[in-house]
């Protein structure tokens, strides 16, 4: 057996520490160590993006990142996103906007789409979607996605401080 | 899919990081991004023993300019390649070609020293290090060496750099101002490697060519540079025979592997069309 490995990181907001073996993906100590099923498995293969969560100010595939190599991350799922009973605006952009049918790619969308509208704030709907590039949906022709983007932005930046 | 069990190993500095592999051997892989070596663990294509992870070494990240050389610092990953404004002004071609690599999460994650010392046809910077005559530093327990891209890459997954070497920095000379520059990529759908790619750095002078430097991703065992292409072109008008002449021997140099992308003519085909389409690119971004 592989020497074990503590590793202590902050999952939305929390710090959490967990005992793992080195080969362990970071998808499921999410799942299946701390209960966090929100972040999904699609591919494992790195390709579909339901998987995606956010390290360090990195959307990432949890599917080809070792926990080991998490120690002192901050990390952000879905779960971190609604508070106090309420949906974060990206959470109501997909629902306002149509922006899912199955929901399987959802919370990864949603994940990616939340670091995306932090490096850009104002992107055009070229930017969206190839920065959405690495999250597959089979359900909805992207087109709501892309709504649900624009309508996040838009309301955010009517949000901020000016 | 989880990879086979193995020991994990996360250096803080160069050195320790080189004492480890000198004392694991080859029992032991470099991790870098990861974007390529766990997926190939999933799969038991690959089955390290030991891990030794180069994330923590904030030294081998970074881009600067140094009297007329750009330093790449070999765990910079693509997104940072993408966003770095020396590079947009000093080096539009490695933007370009990091542009199309796979998608923004793998970009976060990917650095250009695995790409570049995995040592796989199917990745794109080793075509752009050729034309850019970039050389890379190889850090070993006998000090530092520089290799030129050019001869680095032996075949299949076999690089010049020894199993007791890390690739450190990715130097390349700044282009001079006004050349033209493409990184042209046929591929199927984001994320996927190349049909056929070509990567091309055009300079002219007087409305010839003055020097031209093109090479090719994913149409042979390693990225080729087309030479004889190059010499076509210099002296020359860049008209539409000299660019399919071009094209033509570039192709003349491809020996693909068929595959799901295409078979040896499609491929061979897509690699004329893509030298094609970087050289109008770049001669329209040269200054005359």
């Amino acid at each position: 057996m592989a020497k074990k490995h503590a590793v202590t990181f902050k999952l939305n907001g929390k710090e959490v520490d967990v005992v793992v073996p080195p080969r362990e993906l970071l998808i499921h100590t999410l799942r299946e160590r701390l209960q966090h099923t929100g972040p999904h498995i699609g591919c494992e293969t790195s390709h579909c993006g339901a998987c995606t969560v956010d390290l360090d100010g990195m959307s990432v595939k949890s599917c080809t990142v070792l926990t080991v190599q998490c120690n002192g991350a901050e990390v952000l799922t879905i779960e971190g996103f609604a508070a106090g009973g309420e949906l974060s605006v990206l959470q109501e952009a997909f629902t306002e906007e149509h922006g899912l049918q199955c929901g399987y790619c959802t919370p990864g969308m949603i994940t990616r789409a939340h670091r995306l509208l932090k490096e850009n704030p104002d992107p055009s709907e070229e930017e969206i979607r190839y920065w959405m590039a690495g999250n597959l949906c089979r359900c909805t022709g992207y087109q709501n996605i892309v709504k649900a983007v624009q309508y996040a932005a838009k309301k955010l930046s009517a949000q901020a401080p000016a | 899919m989880i990879p086979r069990e193995f020991e994990y190993h996360a250096p803080a500095t160069l050195p320790d990081a080189l004492a480890l592999l000198a004392q694991l051997g080859d029992e032991a892989k470099l991790l870098a991004g990861g974007h390529s070596l766990l997926p190939m663990m999933k799969l038991r294509f690959a089955q390290p023993a030991h891990l030794i992870d180069l994330g923590k070494i904030g030294a081998l990240k970074g881009i600067r300019e140094d009297g007329g050389t750009l330093v790449i610092g070999a765990m910079t990953t693509e997104n940072e390649i993408v966003w770095s404004k020396l590079l947009q002004q000093q080096c539009p071609l490695l933007v370009e070609g990091a542009r199309q690599i796979s998608d923004p999460q793998v970009r976060y994650k990917g650095t250009i020293g695995g790409d570049i010392s995995h040592g796989d046809p199917g990745n794109d910077h080793p075509a752009m290090m050729l034309a850019l005559s970039a050389s890379f530093v190889l850090d070993g327990p006998d000090g530092k060496r520089v290799v030129p891209a050019d001869g680095f890459f032996l075949g299949m997954y076999d690089t010049l750099m020894k199993p007791d070497e890390i690739m450190t920095e990715i130097r390349i000379p700044v282009p001079a101002a006004g050349t033209g520059y493409s990184y042209s990529k046929l591929k199927r759908k984001t994320g996927d490697f190349a049909a056929a790619a070509a990567a091309v750095l055009l300079r002219m002078k007087g409305g010839v060519v003055d020097d031209a430097r093109i090479a090719l991703t994913n149409v042979g065992p390693t990225p080729l540079r087309a030479s004889k292409a190059e010499d076509a072109l210099r002296g020359r008008k860049p008209d539409d025979d000299a660019i399919a002449d071009a094209a033509r021997l570039a192709m003349s140099i491809c020996a693909p592997s068929a595959d799901q992308r295409g078979d040896e003519e499609y491929k061979t085909a897509m690699a004329g069309e893509m030298t094609q389409r970087a050289l109008r690119s770049a001669l329209a971004r040269a200054q005359q």
